[in-house]
């Protein structure tokens, strides 16, 4: 039988807001367990929340970002729920009135082809905080930090039908929330976080088929391999006859296995209902026209902008405009070095393949936007050639030196273009390769170019790569005519 | 000097009759001595007292001019107080000293007041008899085999058994009125949003409301000028102008419109509670108010509505206590659900347990739109029946309670007769607007009061009539019987 | 409402409600039931629920650090701590 991939996200986007969304405790990431977390945070009793500001702003962003409907009025409903890592025994959320209504987001897929995602609505919500399952005399160490942080969560319509459609969904909506300026997009962090609704169905058939929900994927390469693995699970038990049980499932990237979630099977009954700490927000137009009027650029804009700024293909600047800060390390690269095709072309090639092999994201780079300007700009000066420059930026990737100078002048990488030296390496070679002197002499005039490649290669091997190119070009032109 | 009022004490403190320290030892002498015999008190802070009265007078020496300076007062246990035990009347905080405190606290301490002690208190605030208390039942000054009514029992026997001058207390469903009540003193519901919520612990967040009781208007306005006050920690504290009380104590009534709906004196009431209510109505006519029967056509239906909304909201309020962060935690729990439903089960009592599984029932799926939607329309019908009532009256006045002060152990067997007994006070919660109690004559010994309503933010106005009820009468003067 | 009714809500609420009170318990609650039941005479037709007793708007804060770490305070009142971490039973997911 043909099946058919239906597959709908969830994204749980944090904000970046200085502090949480109703204390005004920091979200700053990565302190010491609890000391971010407030007497709100921590549910003392008594306390109450205040709505902040800025979370609703980025919301808002986000909405205008992919052309939804503003709630011109939204108001929070209590989520409850007992589990440790949730003060309140409720989650603080949106469900009837959130504050983004349906939009759409554009893919660009390989092979030119695109697609339209509906988004369902965005809501604003509280983050929890954390269980931490190191063995504490048998129990759990609870981290409470995150609880409050700011999240938007979205909702997809189930219109993407494979993993590629999904992890493209997934990485338009990171290039907008970066670009938008109101997420980190530190994914390591858990700064965005995939629920990923499966179904299959057979091919053809209007019905949907049970779906199964994998929580908390936290990578586009995970959210990837969970998909394509739990729609061979749903295929396999289909084919032999079984029935897909509605559940939560975890998949687990580094044994690359997925299991169902135990405490997640109770049935649950969240009895939401209007929080009564909290009063509804209305905003008006000329509210939301200010925050219209204050968008940063969004990604296609952006691809639109290099494309004609810097004269990129439509592939380079796809890639290079779809990722926040990669856009702004090629942008800063481009303006120290003025060489936006080599920028171009460095980031997507040696950089990109560093920063995959390490796992690390551009931010986390350890060579920066201005000290590859600088390897580049040593290229374009003939301080050093193409392939000098890739170990000039293994050199500043492995902490040698801060800068493209400072690597050259401590590996001697220098190239050399002292005629005087370079000149006296081809005497040498000429006389060492007599056979070939003569082949080059009997050749045809046509051909001679060609052959000059072998004594260029004999004295870059004998500069160990740091003689110029071109003057050896120049220099063995000139002694292989004189012995014509 | 048990015998004065707030106004007289701040005048003797000036005149150095006695000071504040004096002033406090002798309440907590008579604390200590008898309130043995009433049980208002959960805990009484001498120390702390002490502390306050010493540096109160040290302020009055310096010419502080703030009437609390120096005088001292009670706190309701449901205010947290900072490095004080605030219990609530439950085992669930037994254990639970708060490191902050609650904005009516702060707004005492600012202007020198002190703080005797905190008083008892149904449990969580449920509750009509103080019976429900983890401390024991509060006995009514007047006869302590009667109940002192509830859930600020603990400040109105204080006040009544003059073991303080005055106490704050929150009034949920009536839990001030009605105990000012049955204890013949003044007790003041403000305005939803007039005295901030911060730090006063939820029992229903949306009808929660602080107010104070004590031993006539005057005093009432007093401190009620203390607690009142605009928080932009309370997403629901008001930002609207605060009259000066005690200014407008001593307008004339001449030309007030009062209301008499024919619901307040339906079935169900003492007649000879009703007697007294009619002759303090003819009282203000005498004064130069216009008396007018009116309806509140969905009176009836205010204790359902309350009794679906008020549990809603505490079933989720009361979801924080679950035994990880502070408050009462059972021994050895086997693991989390364990944790979580004996330290719950242990930490509550009858009543709270009661009410949280009548809210999550009212919550849960399936129920949600004929308990809790429903009642939350009906809450606005009852809020219309005032609206329409103030179109033509000032004010309404009707019972505080059907009757007087009931017998110890007689109500709290079935739920539903006591709840019945909040026919009069809860629509007021409902609608958020100001009520006041006023002791106007006595059935057989015991104390009845009078119940005033009036439009959102006119405190002023329930004082001042008070107040000049007050001038006329004297059954605010009566104390009962052992206290003198 | 019966007994299994009552555990279910029970269940939901964190509450352990055994089984002899769980008939009073039911009893009792039925007994509300039929008290707030006469809501449903109710004719609430076009009206809309009423969730906040004022008719306001919710007022939005500066997104400013305002709050201090007071750990220690806090974890002196908790029931277990350790390393700055708040200890339950195990959390299995």
């Amino acid at each position: 039988m043909q099946w058919e991939t239906v597959i709908g996200l969830e994204v749980h986007v944090q904000l970046a807001t200085k502090t949480k969304i109703f204390s005004g405790a920091s979200t700053a990431f990565g302190a010491e367990p609890n000391t971010q977390a407030c007497a709100i945070d921590l549910a003392m009793p008594g306390t109450l929340p205040v709505v902040n500001e800025q979370a609703y702003r980025y919301a808002i962003m986000f909405g205008l970002a992919i052309d939804a409907e503003i709630g011109k009025r939204s108001f929070f409903e209590r989520k409850n729920y007992f589990y440790p890592d949730l003060p309140k025994g409720y989650q603080t959320t949106q469900l009837e009135q959130p504050i983004v209504g349906a939009g759409q987001v554009e893919l660009n897929l390989s092979e030119g082809r695109t697609k339209t995602v509906r988004i369902h609505h965005a809501h604003l919500e509280e983050d929890a905080g954390k269980s931490l399952h190191e063995d504490f005399h048998g129990m759990s160490g609870i981290d409470l930090n995150r609880a409050g942080t700011p999240l938007i969560e979205i909702v997809s319509e189930p219109d993407m039908s494979n993993a590629e459609e999904a992890v493209a969904f997934a990485k338009k909506l990171h290039s907008i929330v970066t670009s938008l300026g109101i997420c980190d997009g530190e994914m390591s962090q858990g700064s965005m976080r995939f629920d990923v609704n499966v179904s299959v169905r057979p091919k053809g058939q209007e019905e949907l088929g049970t779906r199964t929900e994998t929580k908390n994927l936290n990578s586009f390469k995970f959210m990837e391999e969970a998909i394509l693995l739990e729609v061979e699970r749903q295929i396999d038990v289909l084919e032999n006859g079984g029935e897909i049980v509605q559940e939560t499932r975890l998949y687990n990237g580094d044994t690359k296995v997925a299991r169902s979630m135990r405490s997640k099977e109770e049935a649950n009954d969240y009895r939401y209902f209007p929080c009564p700490d909290l009063l509804p927000v209305e905003l008006d137009d000329t509210y939301i026209d200010a925050i219209r009027n204050d968008m940063p650029e969004l990604p296609e804009a952006r691809c639109e902008r290099f494309k004609a700024e810097y004269q990129l293909s439509d592939y380079d600047a796809d890639i290079l405009s779809g990722d926040m800060a990669m856009a702004a390390y090629f942008e800063a690269a481009t303006k120290a070095c003025g060489d936006a095709k080599l920028v171009a072309n460095w980031v997507m090639g040696d950089l990109a393949s560093k920063l995959n092999t390490e796992e690390l994201s551009i931010s986390q780079s350890k060579v920066n936007a201005e000290q590859l300007a600088g390897v580049i700009s040593r290229i374009k000066d003939d301080t050093i050639s193409s392939k000098i420059a890739k170990d000039v930026f293994e050199g500043i990737w492995n902490g040698e030196g801060d800068s493209a100078d400072a690597v050259i002048e401590a590996r001697g990488l220098k190239q050399v273009s002292d005629t005087g030296a370079l000149e006296q390496m081809a005497d040498e070679v000429i006389s060492n390769s007599q056979k070939q002197v003569d082949n080059y002499r009997n050749a045809d005039p046509d051909k001679r170019p060609k052959m000059l490649g072998y004594f260029v290669g004999q004295i870059m091997k004998a500069s160990k790569g740091q003689a110029n190119p071109k003057a050896i070009n120049e220099i063995l032109l000139k002694k292989l005519d004189e012995l014509l | 000097m048990h015998q004065l009022t707030i106004r007289e004490l701040a005048k003797g403190l000036r005149d150095k009759s006695f000071s504040s320290v004096e002033l406090t030892q002798h309440y907590l002498d008579r604390i200590q001595t008898l309130d043995s015999a009433y049980n208002s008190y959960i805990t009484v802070t001498a120390d702390q007292a002490l502390a306050q009265a010493k540096a109160a007078d040290e302020r009055i020496a310096q010419g502080d001019d703030s009437v609390l300076c120096g005088v001292p007062m009670a706190h309701k246990d449901i205010f947290c107080t900072d490095g004080i035990k605030t219990s609530c009347g439950s085992k669930m905080l037994d254990n639970f000293v708060p490191p902050y405190n609650a904005t009516v606290v702060e707004n005492f301490n600012r202007l020198g007041a002190v703080s005797l002690g905190k008083t008892n208190m149904d449990e969580f605030a449920m509750g009509s008899t103080n019976e429900s208390s983890f401390y024991g039942a509060v006995k009514n000054p007047w006869d302590t085999s009667r109940v002192p009514g509830g859930s600020s029992g603990g400040s109105a026997a204080a006040v009544a058994a003059l073991l303080t001058p005055a106490a704050t207390a929150t009034d949920t469903g009536g839990s001030i009125r009605q105990p000012a009540s049955l204890c013949g003193v003044t007790g003041l519901k403000p305005t939803y949003g007039r005295v901030s919520r911060w730090g006063m612990i939820a029992f229903a967040s949306s009808l929660d409301q602080g107010g104070p009781i004590a031993r006539n208007a005057e005093d009432c306005a007093i401190m009620m000028q203390a607690m009142a006050s605009f928080d932009s920690k309370d997403s629901t504290s008001m930002d609207h102008p605060i009259e000066d009380y005690s200014a407008l104590l001593d307008k004339p009534l001449a030309g007030l419109r009062i209301g008499v709906p024919k619901e307040y004196f339906g079935e169900g009431l003492n007649p000879q509670v009703a007697e007294k209510i009619q002759a303090a109505i003819k009282q203000f006519e005498a004064m130069g108010a216009t008396i007018k029967d009116i309806t509140l056509p969905h009176n009836s239906l205010a204790v359902p509505a309350y009794y679906v909304i008020a549990p809603a909201e505490c079933s989720a309020n009361l979801s924080r206590f679950d035994g990880v962060r502070y408050g009462h935690r059972c021994e050895n729990p086997a693991d989390l659900m364990d944790l979580y439903k004996r330290s719950r089960s242990e930490g509550f009592g009858e009543e709270v347990k009661r009410r949280i599984l009548v809210g999550t029932y009212a919550l849960s799926a399936g129920y949600y739109d004929a308990y809790y939607s429903k009642a939350q329309k009906v809450r606005r019908l009852i809020k219309q029946d005032f609206m329409n009532a103030f179109e033509e009256v000032d004010v309404i006045m009707g019972p505080t309670a059907t009757s007087t002060a009931y017998e110890l152990g007689s109500l709290n067997k079935d739920p539903v007769s006591m709840y019945l007994e909040d026919i009069y006070t809860t629509a007021t919660n409902l609608a958020g607007l100001p009520g006041i109690s006023i002791p106007c004559g006595f059935v057989d010994g015991l104390p009845v009061g009078l119940q005033v309503t009036a439009n959102y933010w006119r405190e002023g106005q329930l004082l001042n009539l008070a107040h000049q009820y007050q001038q006329e009468t004297d059954h605010h003067r009566q104390t009962a019987p052992n206290v003198a | 409402m019966d007994q299994s009714d009552i555990a279910k809500l029970a269940n939901l609420a964190r509450l352990d409600i055994n089984e002899t009170t769980a008939s009073e318990v039911a009893e009792s609650i039925n007994g509300i039931l039929g008290l707030v039941d006469q809501l449903q005479n109710a004719n609430t037709d076009g009206i809309a629920p009423m969730a906040h007793p004022q008719d306001a708007m919710q007022r939005l804060r500066k997104d400013e650090v305002s709050e201090e770490n007071v750990r220690e305070q806090f974890q002196a009142i908790a029931p277990e701590a350790e390393e700055g971490l708040y200890l339950v039973p195990k959390v299995i997911d």
